[in-house]
């Protein structure tokens, strides 16, 4: 399989996808910057965190308007899979690929902390290799990381099932103690309505390896190489 | 413009100083001309009266490829590998404007690193404020935190480590060190040199505007009344523009078209230029007209002392400039010819074609003052170093004394800065803020490298020979402790006024103190920087020569942190407790003094405590190891209890023949490590000890939910945790 990487003016965390999609998970991957036109070839997009044209603006909005970001909306429109990731996250709601907004968290900082995560639906191409409401430690950091969406997408959002990840307690319980960021119904992760894009806040590239402590990110990478077989 | 008195006293110069510059330059200057002279032979950039006693300091051995002089200390780590580190102060702008200051003072440090040619890893800071009641206290705490986040989150350089310390001492001037390690190809190091006649001089990065002129001057001066007004000489940081400088020019160096490289950080076009030259023994010919800027109508005088951030000038071959060119395009940065390389020996700037300035770089850098500034010790000191420790109230209930320790803004977690920082990007982070040091893997290696700063202020003012030792041996024992053989060190030298000869007293006696805990345990100097005036209204900050360190760990299969890990395991002391609270975070907490004399340190004792350490943990028969520091065993012991895997318990039992409570509890004697093993290994462990000839014993055991001590402590771990972990948030939410 072979992953293209985008990167952005900004952009900070693709090396630490290409180290996960080569090193750990054996696949090919290659850096394509922001000017190219082009995404054939690829079996899937992820679109690193970072801060994106400094995150200057609103965070990803500006990397609506690079090349790439156009023909990142024909591969997601033909069906491809794009995984998101913080600023990729953020990026995808800007360019209007998944719903929604990521705004400044709840207390105004950046958060970067380890938090618990809870799968809220596993039959998914990013999750299937998650058992059925698994509980999870993962990483996260951000500034920008409060989902928001009017109440009928967020209805939406939820009556098909698209909110993937919530932020939860030890004990896998949805409060708002658990909310770092004053998301909307504790949301870390949607997909787009036919399945194949995910955006998610958390890292799951920085818990794949176990000298990091914890590979409970690793399964994201697992569930999409089990979809593209 | 006629040079008068008024111009030059604005200018930071004294008499005898521009008598000297109209003698090495056999002419009066002209306004340009004296602008050039003021920052260069600003203490800033000429360490004018710290150099002769800088030169005592050991910057050699056998690892070391590059020392001070440089951008950056580098240091070779086998593998083809070097890191390239150095710390650097923005003290006067960050307390000034606590954003910007401490935001750009990351930006500096991070350029250090990258113009040599290593793309950096790791981030550490080193911060003092003032006393916690005093209300600018949390407004400086916060805008430094947040600048230092602002601006390494944007870059993706993961902050993973620091101190933090409050004192009433820094109330009119707070201290932000900025250190950066990173890591390059041993062939492939680039240095600040402007070789070869007619070489073309780019510059590169962002556009000059009018900020930060005279930063370097600001920095040389004691602040008085009203340091605010002083807010334009701060910079502007932009970390995005400065992400693009990095990947531009990472990707530059791949090619073969640089051949010397720095970045205009203090005194920006003057001391880039000036040093770049000089180095290589050359001479410099720049056209200020051509220089980018953001504003309309700049004079020479501004384009050259402007310290506007993200710049960069680089001497490259004529045939490469198109190149050159065409990669920071792809980045969207400017790059172009400004000047070329000369055989004049001289500095010449043009405007348009038309000579405006023309100095021999010699006078601005050879010539330029070294003093050997008086120095004479307090007469306060003994007064300062006598304890009477029958004086003072006995402590009845030592729970309650741990309980406050643990809640000392000195001592208390430290998680409300860390958690802003994004200390996990790159995925490299193996040991997460908050243990004795920071471990950094470096992929496709079996190797680490383990990074702390560190320094003990109120040791350093009791005693700044013995502090300076300590803040040293602490920190070589803070990597030891994680398994790393601690290879080199940078300092940030933060003192008072150099013209006070007491101030002078303290300087000299740290320098010592560091050179013999160097000398001892093998530590060389490669980097650092010295920052004098860090007085306001007549009061000076303790002495603080904080040190950066950095350590490797050869494989990172035997490595340890400071958390308690399985129950059942046996808790060892390695080092010997004497009867000392002088200069304790107890003595000032619970009687509020800052007295007596800092803890006693023999460095061959120190060096083979370490050894004995790394040894058992390399042959991997260590469960956890802990430095044993402020607040002593107790509190030592705590921390090793609040591990983020869940909280695990400790029972200790330990004589106390001839040692007092307090010091047994709370005292800080040196050279100790708290270690946890199986009590399978014991006899391994005190063989190593032995050989050593190193004290050991097994004090304790872990396990359970609580932390007892003798009859003296019986407290419920997430009791102690409770009190440790929220000093910081209320403090900030107050």
């Amino acid at each position: 399989m072979k992953f293209a990487i985008l990167v952005y003016p900004g952009s900070n965390c693709d090396h630490d996808c290409y180290h996960v999609v080569k090193h750990v998970m054996g696949e090919e991957a290659e850096y394509v910057w922001h000017k190219e036109k082009s995404l054939s070839g690829f079996d899937g997009v992820i679109v690193p965190g970072g801060f994106s044209y400094g995150d200057y603006l609103r965070a990803g909005a500006i990397a609506n308007f690079s090349p790439i970001t156009n023909e990142l909306k024909t591969f997601a429109e033909k069906g491809g899979l794009v995984l998101g990731i913080c600023n990729g996250f953020q990026i995808l709601c800007e360019a209007g690929i998944l719903p929604g907004a990521l705004t400044r968290n709840k207390d105004q900082k950046f958060i970067c902390d380890t938090v618990g995560i809870k799968v809220e639906n596993n039959s998914t191409k990013f999750t299937s290799s998650y058992k059925e409401g698994a509980v999870v430690e993962l990483p996260i950091a951000h500034a920008d990381g409060s989902y928001y969406a009017d109440l009928d997408t967020i209805k939406s959002l939820e009556d098909n099932s698209q909110v993937i990840f919530r932020y939860c307690s030890a004990s896998g319980e949805i409060t708002t103690e658990a909310n770092p960021n004053g998301s909307l119904g504790n949301i870390a992760g949607i997909t787009n309505k036919r399945g194949n894009v995910l955006g998610m806040m958390p890292h799951p590239e920085r818990a794949s390896e176990r000298e990091l402590g914890s590979k409970s990110g690793k399964a994201v990478f697992d569930s999409i190489l089990n979809a593209l077989k | 413009m006629k040079i008068t008195k008024t111009i030059i006293e604005e200018h930071g110069l004294s008499t005898e100083e521009y008598a000297e510059i109209l003698k090495v330059l056999g002419r009066e200057p002209n306004y340009l001309e004296l602008g050039i002279f003021s920052v260069m032979w600003s203490e800033h950039c000429s360490y004018k009266s710290s150099r002769v006693h800088l030169k005592k300091l050991p910057t050699e051995g056998p690892s070391v490829i590059e020392g001070p002089g440089e951008n950056a200390g580098v240091v070779d780590i086998g593998d083809g590998l070097a890191v390239v580190f150095k710390m650097e102060s923005h003290n006067h702008p960050s307390f000034i404007e606590p954003y910007q200051g401490a935001a750009t003072g990351v930006g500096g440090i991070l350029r250090d690193v990258f113009t040599m040619g290593a793309r950096p890893v790791a981030s550490l800071n080193s911060l003092r404020f003032g006393s916690v009641k005093n209300p600018r206290t949390r407004y400086l705490l916060e805008g430094v935190v947040a600048g230092i986040a602002g601006y390494g989150n944007c870059m993706g350089v993961p902050t993973v480590g620091g101190e933090l310390f409050f004192h009433e001492s820094y109330d009119g001037n707070c201290l932000v060190n900025a250190m950066t390690a990173g890591v390059v190809k041993t062939n492939k190091i680039f240095k600040g040199n402007a070789s070869g006649l007619g070489n073309p001089v780019m510059y590169v990065g962002s556009k000059t505007g009018r900020d930060g002129i005279h930063g370097a001057t600001m920095a040389s001066d004691v602040f008085g009344e009203g340091g605010e007004e002083r807010r334009p000489t701060v910079q502007v940081g932009d970390p995005f523009t400065e992400k693009l400088l990095l990947e531009a020019c990472l990707e530059v160096f791949k090619t073969d078209h640089v051949i010397g490289i720095q970045d205009m950080g203090a005194a920006g076009l003057t001391s880039s230029s000036v040093e770049m030259a000089s180095r290589a023994g050359n001479g410099i010919e720049i056209d200020a007209a051509l220089v980018p800027r953001r504003e309309e109508n700049m004079t020479p005088y501004e384009v050259f002392l402007s310290e506007s951030q993200e710049r960069m000038l680089m001497v490259v071959h004529p045939e490469s400039v198109s190149a050159v060119v065409d990669i920071f395009e792809k980045w969207d940065l400017s790059a172009c010819v400004i000047g070329t390389v000369t055989d004049t020996g001289n500095i010449t700037i043009l405007d348009n074609g038309e000579v405006v300035g023309d100095m021999p770089i010699s006078a601005l850098t050879d010539s330029a003052p070294v003093y050997s500034r008086p120095s004479k010790r307090p007469d306060t000191q003994d007064a300062l170093n006598s304890l009477d420790r029958s004086a003072l109230k006995k402590s009845t209930n030592y729970q309650e004394v741990l309980l406050k320790l643990l809640g000392s803004p000195n001592i208390s977690s430290r998680q409300w800065v860390y958690k802003q920082y994004d200390h996990m990007v790159r995925t490299d982070t193996v040991t997460l803020p908050g243990s004795d040091s920071a471990v950094i893997r470096i992929k496709g290696t079996t190797k680490a490298l383990a990074l702390t700063t560190d320094c003990n202020a109120r040791y350093c003012y009791l005693d700044p020979k013995r502090g300076a030792m300590i803040a040293v041996a602490e920190a070589a024992r803070n990597l030891s402790v994680s398994g790393a053989l601690p290879l080199a060190l940078t300092d940030c030298l933060n003192f008072g006024n150099p013209e006070r000869p007491d101030v002078m007293w303290q300087f000299e006696e740290a320098i010592a103190g560091m050179s013999e805990a160097c000398l001892a345990l093998d530590i060389p100097v490669v980097s650092g920087n010295v920052s004098f005036y860090n007085e306001t209204s007549g009061t000076s900050i303790y002495p603080t020569p904080s040190v950066g360190m950095v350590g490797l760990i050869d494989n990172l299969s035997s490595h340890t942190k400071q958390w308690f890990t399985g129950e059942g395991d046996l808790i060892g002391l390695f080092g010997d407790t004497l009867d000392e609270i002088g200069g304790s975070e107890y003595l000032k907490v619970m009687h509020g003094l800052d007295k007596g004399l800092p803890p006693e340190i023999d460095l061959k004792r120190e060096r083979a405590t370490q050894e004995a350490c790394r040894f058992a943990i390399n042959d991997g028969i260590i469960n956890s190891a802990h430095d044993l520091s402020d607040g002593g065993l107790a509190v030592a012991l705590s921390e090793s209890a609040f591990s983020p895997d869940g909280f695990i318990g400790a029972e200790l039992d330990i004589e106390v023949a001839q040692l007092s409570t307090e010091a047994l509890l709370f005292g800080e004697s040196q050279s100790r490590i708290l270690v946890s093993f199986s009590e399978d290994d014991l006899s391994k462990i005190e063989k190593i000890a032995s050989e050593k000839k190193v004290p050991f014993r097994v004090i304790g055991k872990v396990g359970g939910t609580r932390i007892r001590i003798n009859n003296l402590i019986d407290a419920r771990v997430d009791e102690l945790f409770s009190a440790w972990s929220q000093t910081l948030e209320k403090l900030v939410k107050f």
